[in-house]
């Protein structure tokens, strides 16, 4: 019989309840219009967690996610637009010259579709990107030139057809979902309390894949992808899966957010937006779950509030934050717990070390005045 | 399975959050205070005003909401229209402010996103719950903030010229509509220059549905467009579409660049060795600040299309002028967004005047028929599309990065976002 392990709940287990909990009951003691900002802000968070899936664990760095979640996006934005429209012809095909709806816009009036495209069409993306690359053996910084040039392919199309797409401007102006009005107060909390539901599963099926031989299998990969390889796994697959999954995750944001947002453009799906998601993760912290959901809530509410208090100055603190995380912090906030242990490790070193530094430096400086 | 327990517990946590259902404050009492009103707000737009943004005019001021990009791309021209409403609002509050109350100006940046401008448009009516807001610049903006002014009942003061095809009940649009501007600006080129256009523009909504306006005058004109050219934002390689324009020979080009793709247009125009006594352009958003940032001596004899210059010769003008280069420094300039930005906060203070309240109904309803003597010359509110009668400007850039004025409407121009008026335009919008 093997040993129990200990009973130990780890610390970021009670982190990331701490969070839910204090999303839960968010709606209770905050005005309205905050409560939407947390409703966007969990959304970056679903996306963080799929990100976190290829990158924290897996190593694949995408620098271009914005697609998948722009995909979810676009297409429950559809389905809004026309709810809008009441079927007819959206607003800005009028304006482009479009006389009839197009046909593949035609389905989305049914909800349950758009809802299903959202998950299959980044997920078909993504498995046939997935197949292209991982089976050729791009890996590492290559594949992620070629994430971030989707992004760039992605938004400079949905510019481009702007008869299609509306462009620049995107999709906008929504007034019902699910025939509720989507500016209620009632439907903004189901909104988000549908969002922080799926945060949680999202989250649970995260958990449930990083505990099991899958888990392992893709850190084995993420540390050494020909061992793991020669011991018999096909690493393909398995990137192709985790990868298509991270798709999946981020449209299903995607969807979510254009809801609570009411609008999505090319500016949400681009390179920009792309790189900011990476930054979640490693604010927060990759190769944890609790991370990327921390960083996402972290960076997005710090850039809320800086940009409130100080309309003119803010990028420079949302800078200053990730140069210095990045400098003092690698591990992210997650690792925040093991600074004070650091501190008096570098301090117990520098006591042993201290004479002889003087001793180089003094001879330095004796070289230098050789000179 | 251990972890499966934790998981669970999780959901239990959420769960028990929702259980506390019945707490009173915070979002969830909004629920239950207007869940009646909830199905008829969206259709009209007056039901949601009495909850969720009654404008606060308690003490001595009025809060005002500035909405303009001071980061990203489009900081470099958005930020001197924010200086521009601060300064009439300083001027305003010297002389007295509004209804005997000083205005409070509260300032957000939308950070050239569209996102962004949504949130900081909710920030400001439903948090701060301004009066009224001046701001946005990009139609990509506008319409982003548009759903959050109608369902709150706010009112915004849009600065700008546009591709028109709207009228929201909640904005005023103070700079040109298409028939202002775009139109004219055609007309003008097509009696002085030629019948062959060539269309070029950065690819976002406003080039691509001004230039569908553009084809559509040009067949009722007689013209012929010999060529349609997009380039996204920021591109700056324009070798192939200078040669392109080299071999269509058009009489002249209508320019809808935007930002750092005219630096490099201008500049490649003229290494190519074009003039615009060979082959003239007409830009619509060049303006003078646009001129100092590509530099005078490529753009020197080329055509712009507005409604207000800084050469403008108004007494208005000239005070207007001289306010602003002792507020922000010698060197700047004015344009017309700038011009526009600074008279939409006197129309402003002029409808709360005469509706003697801050009320966005009211206020709205006292627009209708303001004059104001703008640096522009009269400008006055068109109540049925809440858009203003302005006059049309066709410039000419000169080597001082100022433009001069070549031609101009006898009067104000009434109004036409949908150019219902214009026969050849009727395939372009329903209303």
């Amino acid at each position: 019989m093997k040993p129990r392990p200990a009973m130990k709940i780890k610390g970021t287990t009670i982190l990331v309840l701490l969070i839910f909990l204090f999303l839960g009951t968010l709606p209770f003691y905050m005005p309205m219009f905050r409560v939407s900002l947390f409703g966007k802000y969990m959304c970056f968070a679903i996306v963080a967690l799929g990100l976190d899936m290829i990158w924290g664990y897996t190593g694949i760095l995408s620098l271009g996610h914005g697609v998948y979640f722009g995909l979810g996006a676009y297409c429950m934005a559809m389905y809004l637009k026309l709810e809008a429209s009441g079927g007819a012809l959206p607003d800005f095909m009028q304006w482009t010259g479009m006389s009839a709806l197009p046909t593949f816009w035609k389905p989305f009036v049914n909800p349950v579709f758009a809802i299903a495209m959202a998950i299959l069409v980044p997920m078909a993306l993504a498995i046939l990107i997935g197949y292209l690359t991982f089976l050729n053996k791009i890996r590492g910084v290559y594949f992620s030139i070629l994430s971030q040039a989707m992004a760039m392919i992605m938004s400079t199309l949905l510019i481009g057809s702007q008869a299609y797409t509306g462009g620049s401007n995107g999709l906008t102006d929504f007034k019902t979902i699910f025939g509720k009005s989507i500016n209620s107060p009632i439907t903004k909390i189901q909104m988000f309390y549908a969002t922080l539901i799926a945060l949680v599963l999202i989250y649970g099926v995260c958990r449930f894949l990083t505990g099991r031989r899958v888990g392992r299998v893709l850190i084995a990969i993420r540390d050494g992808e020909n061992r793991a390889g020669f011991a018999g796994y096909n690493t393909a697959s398995y990137k192709v899966f985790v990868y298509a999954l991270s798709a999946v995750i981020a449209g299903i944001a995607g969807a979510l957010y254009v809801g609570q947002v009411g609008i999505i453009s090319p500016n949400e799906v681009g390179i920009t937006p792309s790189v900011e998601m990476i930054i979640w993760v490693a604010i927060g912290g990759k190769g944890t779950l609790a991370g990327p959901i921390l960083g996402a809530l972290a960076v997005n509410g710090f850039k809320t509030i800086a940009s409130e208090n100080f309309p003119e100055l803010w990028s420079y603190f949302i800078g200053v934050l990730f140069v210095v995380v990045i400098l003092w912090l690698p591990g992210g906030f997650v690792s925040l717990k093991e600074v004070p242990g650091r501190i008096r490790h570098v301090i117990e070193v520098r006591k042993n070390e201290k004479p002889r530094e003087t001793e180089n430096f003094v001879s330095e400086e004796k070289q230098s005045r050789a000179h | 399975m251990k972890k499966m327990n934790r998981v669970a517990s999780a959901v239990m946590a959420v769960a028990m959050a929702f259980s506390l259902a019945g707490c009173s404050g915070g979002a969830m009492s909004e629920v239950s205070g207007s869940s009646a009103s909830a199905e008829t707000e969206s259709k009209t737009s007056e039901s949601g005003s009495e909850q969720a943004s009654t404008p606060e005019s308690s003490g001595d001021t009025i809060k005002v909401g500035i909405l303009h990009s001071l980061s990203g791309t489009m900081a470099i021209s958005e930020t001197s229209v924010k200086d521009a409403e601060l300064l009439a609002i300083k001027e305003i509050n010297e002389a007295g402010g509004v209804l005997g109350k000083q205005l409070e100006p509260v300032v957000e940046d939308g950070a050239s996103d569209n996102a962004t401008f949504k949130e900081k448009a909710e920030k400001l009516l439903l948090n701060d719950k301004v009066a009224t807001v001046f701001g946005c610049w990009t139609s990509a903006s506008r319409k982003a903030v548009l759903p959050t002014f109608e369902s709150n009942n706010g009112l915004l003061w849009y600065p700008v010229q546009y591709e028109g095809m709207e009228s929201s009940p909640n904005i005023f649009y103070v700079g040109a509509a298409p028939n202002q501007q775009i139109v004219p600006a055609i007309e003008y080129m097509s009696e002085n220059y030629g019948k062959k256009v060539f269309l070029l523009g950065s690819d976002y909504v406003f080039p691509r549905t001004a230039n569908e306006i553009v084809k559509k005058q040009a067949e009722a004109l007689g013209m012929e467009v010999v060529g349609e050219e997009y380039t996204p934002m920021g591109h700056t390689d324009y070798t192939t579409i200078i040669s392109k324009i080299q071999q269509a020979q058009p009489d002249f080009i209508f320019n809808t660049l935007n930002g750092d793709s005219n630096v490099a247009f201008f500049k490649q125009y003229k290494d190519a060795g074009l003039t615009p006594d060979q082959i003239q352009t007409l830009s619509v958003s060049i303006a003078e600040e646009e001129v100092a940032g590509i530099g005078a001596s490529y753009l020197e004899g080329h055509l712009t299309a507005w409604n207000y210059y800084e050469t403008t010769d108004t007494p208005e003008n000239e005070k207007f002028v001289e306010a602003y280069k002792a507020e922000y420094g010698e060197d700047r300039v004015t344009d017309d967004p700038i011009e526009a930005g600074y008279d939409a906060v006197y129309l402003w203070a002029k409808a709360v005047e005469k509706a003697g309240s801050i009320d966005v109904d009211k206020v709205k309803e006292a627009a209708g028929g303001i004059e104001f003597s703008a640096p522009e010359g009269t400008i006055t509110i068109d109540g049925d599309n809440q858009h203003m009668y302005k006059p049309v400007r066709i410039g000419k850039i000169n080597a001082d990065g100022l433009i001069d004025e070549v031609w101009s409407t006898d009067e104000a121009v009434k109004p036409d976002p949908y150019l219902s008026t214009y026969e050849w335009a009727s395939g372009l919008s329903t209303q």
